[in-house]
């Protein structure tokens, strides 16, 4: 009973202990961003003000700094409100509509994700269980990812168009290019993990190799595959976005940056990144809660 | 001592391994001249060296002897684990390949070796489950082992959420599951703190009692040894070769306190003294 209230009141402390550190950071972010807000918009401002010969105040330029429409850095309130307008205040349908946006590039992450997991649990079990896989396979994984994703995205989407491949894979196949790497790695190194004592147990009841497979191996590799996967995740989403921008893409995160920066439309861009960038944590998270719920289910889990 | 050895090999056929199947059918293990070599980069290890070695059916066999005797090599040469390079071995007169995918006999490890996913239960039915064995006969039996190791009411546990011992226990119980008869156990008792390792040495020789098993057990206590085994097999490294094998007259009925009898402590004395020669050999 004791042990259980000093849980309870241990977790009250772990969140507290948890969040103020992060909360710390945030708000130190946020004051320098202002700061470099008033800093980088004021030489324009400045100008402005001479141009209309009207004396201006500190106040006036700080003011002034953060209201800009297309700010070289704009306020964080300003992509709050941006974001706010182009989510709450649009409807989903609309071409303006962030979460519209971002519902495009998540269903290719998805998609890409869920390929380039099951390619690269492939890969792995085939250079686990194959000696000539393994010799020949690994060289050409790794340096499949030293060449640049931004160079290779518009091959893929082009060779895929002219073979009449379109839509929604050719994105996905991008996050795939990116996310099957970790799987892969991680993978081959949870299929290789059991203890030689274990392998030495099997050996001695007589087991088949797809027995030792099954039985040791596969659940052995489960904490390694979910620590490949939340990585694998975010790359998949990075994938998504490279995926949008080189093909003229009308919809989707890739899509909303890539217009910003055609008419300068910084606070545009700014809250697509930060809709991607919160897309991505949240995507981790739930990777991370299913990794949670299911190594405990296995026993794994402490 | 040589005297005995040599009297141990006359006891047998000298034709060696085309008669081991049949010229003592009592007999479960039988080796002549084994020897085993690694290959490291200082040089060949002889890590067994002309090892002839007799275990009857029923026998309790103590291997004590100091690190790199080759005791768990032995132990893993009987259970096919490592090849011998040369000379003979047979288990059951098959063979240790043969013995193995026969599934002769059952292997407890230093470690408990417990996947860590499975329950007790499932990890003491995992060679049930390999071998094919239909589920509700699977069932009665790893209830019955796991009865017999006292670990009755764990099974539903998970190995991290039992002491040392306790999951030391279910992996004997793993090795008994599938009644071998014989079992090979090396050093399982080695990590485990004095309390616990008498109270297992004593519910290992009940074991015994009840089943009949052969066993096979690597130590480096002598204490061990002499309490658990009929026969005490002493090694001494660099080669490893066997120096000493010493039948023990003790009763049947051990309680934990024979180990202050003088009887008890002159065995204890002869393995030392065994151990000790073995040394001066360097």
């Amino acid at each position: 009973m004791s042990s259980r209230q000093n849980g309870i009141v241990k977790g009250h402390d772990g969140i507290f202990k948890k969040l103020s550190p992060i909360v710390t950071i945030v708000a130190a972010l946020v004051v320098v961003w202002y700061g470099f807000t008033v800093y980088l918009n004021s030489p324009w401002q400045i100008d402005l003000y001479k141009k209309a010969d009207v004396e201006w105040t500190m106040s006036d330029l700080v003011r002034d700094t953060m209201a800009h429409n297309r700010p070289i850095l704009p306020a964080p309130h300003q992509i709050i409100v941006e974001i706010w307008e182009t989510t709450v205040n649009k409807k989903i349908t609309s071409k303006r509509s962030l979460i519209f946006h971002a519902g495009i590039t998540l269903s290719s992450t998805l998609l890409g994700f869920v390929i380039g997991t099951i390619l690269g649990i492939g890969l792995a079990v085939a250079i686990v269980e194959n000696r000539a896989m393994d010799k020949s396979l690994m060289p050409w994984i790794i340096t499949s990812q030293t060449i640049p994703i931004l160079a290779i995205a518009p091959m893929i989407i082009v060779v895929l168009n002219a073979v009449g491949v379109s839509g929604l894979l050719p994105k996905a196949l991008i996050s795939t290019y990116l996310s099957f790497f970790p799987v892969a790695v991680g993978m081959v190194k949870g299929l290789r993990s059991p203890d030689l004592m274990l392998i030495d147990l099997m050996r001695t009841y007589k087991t088949s190799r797809i027995q030792l497979f099954w039985k040791l191996r596969l659940p052995s590799s489960v904490p390694f595959l979910f620590a490949s996967m939340k990585v694998a995740i975010a790359t998949s989403l990075v994938g998504a976005i490279v995926g949008e921008l080189p093909t003229g893409a009308v919809a989707g995160l890739g899509a909303r940056l890539l217009a910003g920066s055609y008419y300068g439309q910084t606070i545009q861009i700014w809250s697509a990144l930060i809709t991607a960038a919160v897309m991505a944590a949240a995507l981790v998270t739930i990777v991370g809660i299913v990794s949670r719920v299911t190594l405990r289910r296995m026993g794994l889990g402490s | 001592m040589a005297d005995k050895i040599a009297a141990d090999i006359a006891a047998t056929s000298p034709s060696g391994e085309g008669m081991a199947g049949n010229a003592n059918s009592g007999d479960v293990i039988r080796a002549r001249d084994l020897c085993l070599t690694f290959d490291s980069n200082d040089g060949p290890v002889h890590a067994l060296k002309d090892v002839d070695l007799n275990i009857e059916k029923g026998d309790f066999v103590s291997f004590i002897g100091p690190s790199g005797c080759g005791k768990t090599t032995l132990l893993r040469v009987i259970a096919d684990l490592e090849n011998p390079t040369s000379g003979s071995i047979s288990v059951n007169g098959m063979t240790p390949e043969e013995a193995r995918l026969n599934r002769a006999y059952g292997y407890v490890f230093q470690a408990p070796a417990l996947l860590a996913w499975r329950t007790i239960e499932r990890n003491v039915g995992l060679p049930l489950e390999v071998m094919g064995i239909a589920r509700n006969d699977a069932r009665a039996r790893v209830q019955r082992t796991l009865d017999l190791v006292g670990l009755d009411g764990f099974g539903r546990k998970f190995p991290w959420q039992l002491s040392g011992g306790m999951q030391q226990r279910a992996s004997i119980a793993r090795a008994l599951s599938f009644d071998a008869d014989l079992l090979l156990m090396d050093e399982p008792f080695g990590a485990l703190d004095e309390i616990v390792r008498d109270h297992l040495n004593e519910a290992l020789l009940h074991l015994w009692a009840k089943t009949g098993k052969t066993i096979c057990f690597v130590t480096h206590s002598i204490p061990e040894a002499v309490y658990l085994s009929n026969k005490i097999v002493v090694m001494s490294p660099r080669p490893g070769r066997v120096t000493d094998i010493i039948e023990s007259d003790l009763p049947a009925d051990r309680p934990l306190g024979i180990r202050e009898t003088s009887q008890f402590l002159e065995i204890a004395q002869r393995v030392r003294n065994g151990l000790r020669e073995g040394h001066s050999d360097e």
